[in-house]
């Protein structure tokens, strides 16, 4: 296998877990301020098709960024307001959440389909980028750059700021952190909207970046594998990473495979990936006191303010 | 001055009735609004004849009036879509009585879409390596034959929870996709009908394959399993110590631990209840409206039944009432998608706004809302001061 080929799978593998990377940095957040989003799906469906739209009829990629951006999070709004204002179950919203994205993605987006989309330019950084072979990790789309930047961010954030402190006691004791005076509902509500953010970012990577297009259900189940990864990933966002890019070279893993016509149909190599996370969650789940020492402990719970 | 939900000293039960009624209003209001903003959007505001914005939402209007006609009236108006309804809710309420135990013990099986796959799977077993066998036995195995696929499909998620406390959210939606790729597979390739034309569809079903129908219609028996499943399911919530169990390891596992009730039985318990009923719902499919196996059965009902668990209460006879309601809304989708020109997709629009507005409204069975006054200084610090 000559350098060259190993690049170009090494940058399949990358621009795959792009997406997947955005979700689960986003959801992890949310779910260590103590909420189970399960409509990461559906705002990234939505994002996806926002993205796509506005890029397209402004012809300008960056702003169909942040159409992406803003959806994902009115999208995110709309989950915050019945699971934390209204107090329903957080379960439940989120698939409602999913279902309604979905559908609704559909409904915009069916102007779209068929239509070219602009791709995103890649970013060469100079003098770096002429290494071998790792010179590929200088030569990315700048929405890669930004998923790593959020993610070293975001560890910085949780684990060095005061404002990640406040976030995880809120996550892990929501009376306690209400009794030290702290807003319970806003510091989550924030949190359902980065996560909100994050997701319609993962969607504008699929339909700007990843295949620049728009088909009915683009997102196909990435938003649950997103979901599966922050609990492989411990919520802690290093190891997010690690399951990404583990579970990019799943997915094209059976891409290869199935370009190369290996005798095993396609519909099999199709469901590795998903057979890939439930093997994998059970592993982790195994291991209980590894799970048991990151898991946000108040995740799911609502909270009413006692006044 | 603000609003502020206040607990209520106890369970509204006008309120546990009134919510799916007041999220269905609340759904129509926003289905107002998407149908408006949709023709809005789509109409050339510019065109001289067009009236510019006013007369696109005027005309946004009237199509919403034609919109709620086609949705909820039309399919009502002839005898075959009535039966192409009861077609539809079938499945529907089954897979949603299977659903309430989940939800109510608080266990999440959300693959019931993969079950129903694996129950026409499994069903289509008989029919398709027997194709000559014919009589009165045929029938009732290939129906079990569906629940035992759907029970077992259901059981991984159930257990890999009680042995290694995997999510079970995750890996049951995660085996839907696998499952439909399987069935894919399947009608595609060792299961396709060597006559066929190379269509990717089984053998069709034939003779006494094939559920009956009912005097004359084309309304087939299956829909008298809503009504047994539904008692009987009742019955088990209603008057049997497991139904109670089920309640209240749901509501309070902490107090189920307590009187020594087993979560890890009920989690089993309740997955394979669903996923039975997926499997049926499944198999009745094969043997009934579609007739054979083909690379999707069902156009997504053990999602909708998600959505008719809840807005029926997690209730067997309110989900039969929620079921048509639904149903309802796959025929008003293609009616929509002819009158209109709207996607299909406006189906699952409709549902996912219905489910959100419903979760909304719950929470005025146990909160009521008050508006709070800014706070008065109270008279005694005045004085102390």
């Amino acid at each position: 296998m000559t350098a060259l080929m190993l690049e170009g799978i090494l940058l399949t593998i990358i621009t795959a877990a792009t997406p997947l990377l955005f979700a689960s940095i986003g959801e992890l957040v949310t779910e260590r301020s103590g909420v189970l989003n399960l409509g990461v799906e559906g705002m990234m469906a939505m994002g996806a098709v926002i993205g796509f739209a506005v890029a397209h009829t402004t012809g300008n990629v960056a702003l169909g960024v942040v159409g992406a951006i803003l959806a994902g999070m009115a999208m995110a709004a709309l989950f915050g307001v019945v699971t934390l204002i209204f107090v329903a179950n957080q379960v439940a919203s989120g698939l409602a959440l999913t279902l309604f994205g979905l559908g609704l993605s559909g409904l915009i987006g069916d102007a779209f389909v068929g239509v070219p989309g602009a791709g995103l330019a890649r970013v060469s950084i100079p003098v770096l980028s002429d290494l071998p072979v790792i010179g590929l990790l200088f030569r990315l789309d700048p929405l890669t750059y930004l998923a790593i930047a959020i993610t070293i961010g975001v560890s910085w954030f949780l684990f060095r700021m005061r404002g990640g402190l406040i976030l995880r006691a809120v996550g892990d004791s929501h009376t306690s952190a209400h009794a030290l005076g702290y807003s319970v509902i806003r510091v989550r509500f924030m949190a359902v909207l980065f996560g909100g953010a994050c997701s319609g970012l993962a969607g504008a990577y699929l339909s700007l970046v990843y295949t620049p297009q728009w088909t009915q259900a683009m997102t196909a189940g990435r938003g649950w594998i997103a979901l599966a990864l922050v609990v492989f990933g411990t919520w802690l966002p290093r190891r997010v990473l690690v399951g990404a890019l583990l579970f990019g070279g799943v997915s094209i893993l059976q891409l290869h495979a199935q370009a190369l016509g290996v005798g095993v149909p396609s519909q099999f190599l199709s469901a590795l990936p998903y057979l890939t996370t439930i093997v994998v969650l059970v592993i982790i789940s195994r291991n209980r006191a590894l799970v048991r020492a990151n898991t946000p402990a108040a995740l799911g719970q609502s909270f009413v303010p006692d006044r | 001055m603000r609003v502020e939900l206040v607990r209520r000293g106890e369970r509204s039960a006008a309120m546990a009735y009134l919510s799916p009624l007041l999220a269905l209003l609340l759904t129509l209001i926003g289905g107002a609004l998407i149908v408006i903003v949709w023709r809005v959007v789509a109409m050339d505001t510019s065109a001289p004849d067009s009236g510019g914005l006013f007369g696109a939402i005027q005309q946004g209007f009237a199509d919403y009036g034609r919109f709620l006609y086609v949705f909820f009236i039309e399919p009502l108006t002839a005898m075959w879509s009535i039966e192409d309804l009861i077609a539809k809710a079938t499945p529907i309420i089954l897979v949603a009585i299977g659903l309430s135990f989940c939800f109510l013990s608080n266990t999440w099986n959300i693959g019931a879409e993969g079950q129903i796959a694996v129950g026409a799977i499994t069903g289509s077993f008989l029919p398709i390596f027997f194709p000559e066998w014919q009589g009165p036995f045929i029938l009732p195995a290939m129906l079990i034959l569906g629940m035992l696929g759907g029970m077992a499909y259901a059981s991984i998620p159930a257990l890999l929870k009680i042995r290694f406390g995997t999510n079970e959210i995750l890996t049951s939606l995660m085996l839907v996709y696998v499952a439909q790729l399987f069935l894919d597979w399947l009608a595609r390739g060792p299961w396709r009908n060597p006559e066929g034309h190379n269509f990717p569809d089984s053998r069709p079903f034939d003779g006494d394959q094939l559920l009956p129908t009912l005097f004359g219609t084309n309304i087939r028996i299956s829909v008298l399993f809503v009504f047994v499943a539904a008692f009987a399911a009742w019955f088990l919530m209603r008057w049997t110590k497991t139904g109670f169990q089920i309640r209240v390891l749901g509501q309070a596992p902490r107090a189920g631990a307590f009187a020594g009730f087993s979560q890890k039985r009920m989690v089993l318990l309740t997955f394979l209840i669903s996923g039975a009923l997926a499997g049926l719902a499944g198999a009745s499919e094969i043997a009934g409206p579609v007739g054979q196996l083909r690379t999707t059965v069902s156009p997504g009902y053990g999602f909708t039944a998600i959505i008719v668990a809840f807005l029926g209460r997690l209730n067997p006879i309110g989900a039969i009432f929620a079921g048509f309601l639904l149903a309802l809304s796959y025929l008003g989708g293609e009616g929509a998608q002819i009158a209109l020109g709207m996607s299909d997709q406006t189906t699952r629009v409709f549902q996912g706004m219905l489910l959100f507005f419903v979760l909304a409204c719950d929470s005025f069975i146990f909160y009521r809302l008050q508006i709070v006054r800014r706070p008065v200084v109270p008279q005694t610090q005045a004085v102390a001061s």
